[in-house]
């Protein structure tokens, strides 16, 4: 695949601005569709020195849990080819650290902040929520369902619909109605379609699309595993074709719930294949490791790719994938697949998203 | 604070079995201090290596004809460093830095020991200089495996009162270990402070050493990182804060420069009970890995 290196100034930085790169995440607009992922970004402080956390559609939080978290021993990473092997185990500062703390300097720093939560109970999710709807600044609520159920033997609550969907009904319950909720899913299902219908019938207004793949690596001069914690989540661009199965199928299902992808995003063609294949945005997440300039280059790069194809708003470009194999239909004829792709957005000028962005920007 | 910089090598050479490599990295040298690090991306563009490789500053020219430049220190351990070896003048490196915390120096004029394992010595000749600077008295204590995993021995004795090398080998100098040399070193040289820099096993015992002869002492630790910046939580270790708490401490932004004294050394590689975060009730439940 051809990597694609625009910086500001080059000839067709202009073509590139002209792209109109706001998106909506369920009620969320946002400036641009570019979001950090989950526990690759802590919360936005140490990442602000390289990418201005107000230039990122969002800044999606490392997960939250009520108590604050040690973790787990070390080794917690390793690298594989082309991915990271990681078992950090949610190490964090706990709820009230992150609002005494963490949550005031993200508005403070004009970013959008969508706070990722964990629990290892219904009870502690709904805690969690409950506690997030009078903090000011939350602008979206992403729910890990990739942990273990204590009240179930420890089974993930990813892995069984009805334990997601139960997790999901809590936070939904428990959140403002104007504060998208976005259900992360794990790939290692049978059937991811299932358990993203019971999320969204259990009142999910979005999905975040993949968490990490179980996997694990054994040193062979040790003759041991390599994690502390044996098993890891991979993650990088070893798994993006998982991510971007994924997201098709799920899209492909329900093309009007909108995703937001992650999964191995270095790149922004990475980006507009997550886009193709149905996300109204995406997460960068172990990018960020390799390159903490990676958001903003990502950015630059997704406009640059739709400005090349001929797309004047990013919104066209979701699920465009999915069209049919047949020559495209004149513009408004009948099957209209690549408006409805961006039938979560708004009609262009409407109020709700001139109000809350200003022109579409390609890189601060 | 940390910049992201488009730098050039401008050399790389062979000392002894390791590889000093001078890169072009405006912005960095100019504002880094001895105990900093720099990481580096390897494998180009693609590169299936997507942890950066950190590295201590060895050495900075604030202003050359160049512009800036650091030089970096390595041994080739993997694939990631092989390939570090095999660039050239005029190749392009992505580089961020100045990182972490450095060894933060005496107010008055002191009688310094520094004491380096393998090219652990590399952070210290640049510290060794700063400090001879500021009047202090400074002794280092070099040692490797054999003679030519030694570091920095000729730089050392440049500024040193007293230099003492050895080996496990008996190559060079003194046969055994730097801490068979340290005590006798301490007392003769009188020291205040310890500077160390080496593998964690020699941390822990010239934290001992020292401590136990009233210096205070500074260490570079060595942990394994994967992003270098403070986000992904991997290179952490237990170390005890002043209000007597146990913590899971990030060495790329807590260190990698730290009081040894409150390194919980003999529980490196666990989470020792009582560490803040972990639960009062010990109760160790099945937790699935992977999330983040």
């Amino acid at each position: 695949m051809a990597q694609m290196r625009v910086l500001p100034g080059q000839p067709d930085a202009a073509a590139t601005a002209a792209v109109d790169l706001r998106t909506r995440l369920a009620g969320l607009a946002l400036p641009n569709p570019v979001l950090t992922a989950s526990g690759c970004a802590g919360a936005g402080r140490e990442l602000h020195q390289f990418v201005d956390v107000a230039s990122l559609g969002a800044v999606v939080t490392k997960s939250i849990m009520l108590a604050p978290r040690a973790g787990r021993a070390t080794p917690r990473m390793v690298e594989t080819p082309s991915g990271l092997l990681n078992s950090i185990g949610l190490q964090g500062p706990g709820l009230e650290e992150f609002l005494a703390h963490d949550l005031p300097w993200l508005v403070e720093h004009g970013a959008r902040p969508v706070v990722s939560i964990a629990g290892e109970s219904v009870e502690e999710y709904a805690r969690l929520a409950a506690r997030l709807r009078h903090a000011p600044g939350v602008a979206g609520v992403e729910v890990n369902i990739s942990c273990p159920n204590v009240a179930n033997r420890g089974l993930v609550f990813a892995c069984r619909a009805t334990d997601a969907a139960t997790v999901v009904r809590a936070v939904r319950q428990n959140t403002a109605g104007s504060v998208p909720v976005l259900a992360k899913l794990s790939p290692d299902v049978t059937d991811i379609v299932e358990i993203a219908a019971a999320c969204v019938a259990a009142g999910a207004d979005g999905l975040s699309l993949i968490n990490t793949l179980l996997g694990m690596v054994i040193d062979t001069t040790t003759m041991r595993p390599s994690l502390a914690g044996v098993t890891g989540g991979l993650s990088g661009p070893a798994i993006r074709p998982v991510a971007v199965r994924c997201v098709w199928q799920v899209h492909e299902a329900m093309p009007e719930v909108p995703i937001l992808a992650m999964g191995g995003i270095l790149t922004g063609s990475d980006a507009l294949e997550m886009v193709l294949a149905g996300a109204s945005a995406v997460s960068v997440g172990t990018a960020i490791f390799h390159d903490p300039g990676a958001p903003g280059r990502i950015l630059a790069e997704l406009a640059h790719a739709l400005a090349g194809l001929g797309f004047a708003r990013l919104v066209d470009a979701v699920g465009y994938a999915h069209r049919p194999p047949e020559p495209p239909p004149d513009a408004g004829a009948g099957s209209g697949t690549v408006t409805d792709a961006g039938a979560d957005a708004p009609a262009e000028g409407s109020a709700d998203v001139e109000a809350v962005t200003g022109p579409p920007q390609v890189r601060r | 604070m940390p910049v992201q910089v488009r730098g050039e090598v401008l050399s790389v050479k062979r000392v002894g079995e390791y590889h000093e490599m001078t890169i072009v990295a405006p912005g960095i040298a100019e504002h880094a201090r001895p105990g900093q690090f720099v990481t580096l991306a390897v494998g180009g563009t693609p590169t299936s290596m997507l942890t950066r490789r950190a590295f201590s500053i060895f050495r900075v020219a604030e202003r050359g004809v160049y512009g800036g430049t650091v030089q970096v220190v390595f041994a080739v351990t993997g694939a990631g460093t092989a390939w570090l070896a095999a660039r050239r003048a005029h190749d392009s490196l992505d580089v961020v830095g100045p990182l972490g915390r450095p060894f933060s120096l005496p107010r008055d004029p002191a009688s310094a020991t520094l004491v380096g394992g393998g090219y652990g010595a590399a952070p210290l000749i640049w510290l060794g200089e700063v400090l001879r600077r500021r009047g202090a008295r400074v002794d280092f204590v070099l040692g490797a495996s054999r003679e030519t995993r030694l570091f920095g021995s000729l730089d050392a004795k440049r500024m040193a009162t007293t230099v003492a090398i050895t080996t496990e080998d008996g190559t060079v100098g003194v046969r055994g270990r730097v801490t068979d040399v340290l005590p006798t070193l301490m007392t003769r040289a009188n020291a205040d402070v310890v500077y160390a820099c080496g593998p964690m096993p020699m941390l822990a015992e010239v934290t001992r050493i020292a401590a136990d002869r009233g210096a205070s002492v500074q260490v570079a630790v060595e942990e394994s990182m994967a992003c270098g910046i403070g986000v992904c939580m991997t290179c952490v270790l237990p170390v005890v804060g002043e209000d007597g708490v146990i913590r899971m401490v990030r060495s790329c932004v807590q260190g990698p420069v730290m009081d040894g004294t409150r390194v919980r050394w003999e529980d490196i590689g666990t989470v020792p009970e009582g560490t803040w975060g972990t639960a009062p009730v010990a109760g160790a439940t099945s937790v699935r890995s992977g999330s983040r």
